[in-house]
């Protein structure tokens, strides 16, 4: 956002640089069950981002003092591999991803049933194997795939996405450069099924009519990328129940 | 994806699936929301009488009263031990309830660290409070054989319709066998054979999904074990 350039982001057409229209999204692949060891996981790619997840639990909740009596606590680490932005990113957790951490948890909480497994905690670990933009989005997009993959109780699965603002235009599903020089970067996530939204940051400005655009977009392409998440673990487990020796 | 042979088309369910409008009650595995039902779980749609319950195909052992479980001991207290029984918690099994009379803070003579158990499931509460026992027939310290590990979900599978899969593999292989609830298997014979009713579960597991498998199991046994010598 901060960035200046003379880049033309969007053409007088109305095309991005990646040749994409104002609502149209990246490619999207998702696959579930991608881990051999963890109790869920799933490997997501939107455009250039490319993103792992993986859930173990529900387990016994350490350090014990994080237990809650009452419920599941979910805990989350969102992580950049050091490779994954063109300039080396110095490796452990940093303010960023301690943030996004939290914010991807809670959006969680939202949809899992915590109370079933009461001082359990369900880990969610989130690797960042490249990036290009909305990598919590994406982050989070694996992560519920992974929650479902790893048989855990939850009312519905989370799509995210990102809207934004760039060469003065409302734009869906930001790539680098729209982050980095448009006006505007806002995350969305939410429950498909009641379209409560569960996770929604801004960064940059809009004025109101823009941003109720905005989300209007991101809501439509949440429900895309939604029947997406869906596919990817029948998929996975509908070619399990038909054919039983396809995994060996 | 094209259909499968032969029974009801069994459709998989990923969570927030509807399941029912009105009509069927809620079983395991599904939410009820506005008056509809919902699936909770990644699993297989099942019907049955009047109840649609979702069959879980993945996800972690979740203890119920009067499940026979295979434990290992992972902590000694002074007037209990801690079991872990695969499930989210482990479960604190009393001096009470063995089958032996051990004195305050003898426990370690009975069982130690790393010991395997065939517990049963006493009592789960809402706070998941897990307790087991030893007190009942055939429960027992397992002193030889070996372990094996499998989804929880396989077990029954591995069972098989009132036991004929488990019935077949224990007289085909003459092996002692003892399927734990919580997807634990122990095994105990004769190497070779041992090995084979081992690779037989895991086939099992593997396929559990295909059918006719109890034939397929046999065929693999039957070319696996050595033809008895009369």
């Amino acid at each position: 956002m901060s960035g200046q350039s003379d880049l033309e982001l969007v053409n007088k057409k109305g095309i991005r640089l990646d040749g994409r229209k104002a609502g149209e999204l990246r490619n999207i692949k998702i696959e579930a069950g991608v881990l051999e060891n963890a109790d869920g996981s799933a490997y997501v790619e939107i455009g250039k981002n490319k993103v792992r997840a993986a859930v173990y639990g529900p387990r016994e909740c350490h350090p014990r003092h994080l237990q809650d009596p009452t419920k599941a606590i979910i805990q989350c680490k969102y992580n950049m591999m050091a490779f994954s932005v063109s300039d080396r990113k110095r490796p452990g957790p940093d303010r960023r991803s301690v943030e996004i951490s939290k914010i991807i948890a809670e959006a969680l909480e939202a949809v899992v049933l915590t109370e079933l497994y009461p001082r359990a905690s369900i880990d969610v670990y989130i690797e960042i194997l490249q990036a290009n933009a909305g990598t919590r989005c994406a982050g989070l997009t694996a992560a519920s795939v992974a929650l479902a993959d790893a048989g855990i109780p939850m009312k519905d699965i989370i799509p995210a996405v990102a809207v934004g603002k760039a060469d003065g235009k409302v734009l869906l599903d930001l790539n680098k450069e729209e982050d980095n020089f448009g006006q505007a970067d806002v995350p969305l996530a939410l429950i498909p099924k009641t379209n409560e939204i569960v996770l929604l940051q801004m960064d940059g400005n809009m004025t109101r009519d823009e941003f109720d655009k905005a989300i209007e977009m991101g809501v439509a392409a949440c429900h895309e990328i939604y029947e997406l998440q869906k596919d990817a673990l029948r998929r996975r487990y509908s070619a399990a129940l038909k054919d039983g020796d396809s995994n060996e | 994806m094209e259909k499968r042979d032969a029974r009801p088309a069994r459709e998989v369910v990923v969570p927030g699936d509807l399941l029912s409008d009105s009509g069927l009650k809620a079983g395991n595995g599904t939410y009820v929301h506005d008056g509809k039902v919902y699936a909770s779980k990644l699993g297989v749609k099942n019907v049955f009488s009047g109840t649609v319950s979702v069959i879980p195909l993945r996800g972690r052992y979740v203890p119920t009263p009067g499940d026979m479980v295979l434990g290992m001991i992972i902590d000694i207290g002074p007037s209990n031990w801690l079991v872990d029984i695969n499930a989210p918690y482990p479960a604190p099994l009393h001096v009470n309830e063995v089958p032996w009379k051990v004195e305050f803070g003898d426990t370690s003579r009975f069982l130690r660290i790393g010991d395997t158990v065939m517990v049963k499931i006493l009592m789960v509460d809402e706070a998941m409070k897990i307790q087991v026992t030893m007190n009942d027939s055939g429960l027992r310290k397992l002193e030889e054989g070996q372990i094996t590990e499998i989804s929880h979900s396989k077990v029954s599978r591995v069972i098989g319709k009132s036991g004929s899969m488990i019935q077949m593999i224990k007289s085909m292989t003459d092996c002692r066998i003892f399927v734990g609830q919580n997807g634990r298997i122990w095994v105990d014979g004769d190497m070779e054979n041992a090995t084979v009713a081992v690779d037989a579960i895991k086939m099992i597991e593997r396929e559990a999904q295909t059918s006719n498998l109890t034939e397929r199991v046999k065929d693999f046994m039957g070319s696996r074990i050595r033809p008895q010598e009369e």
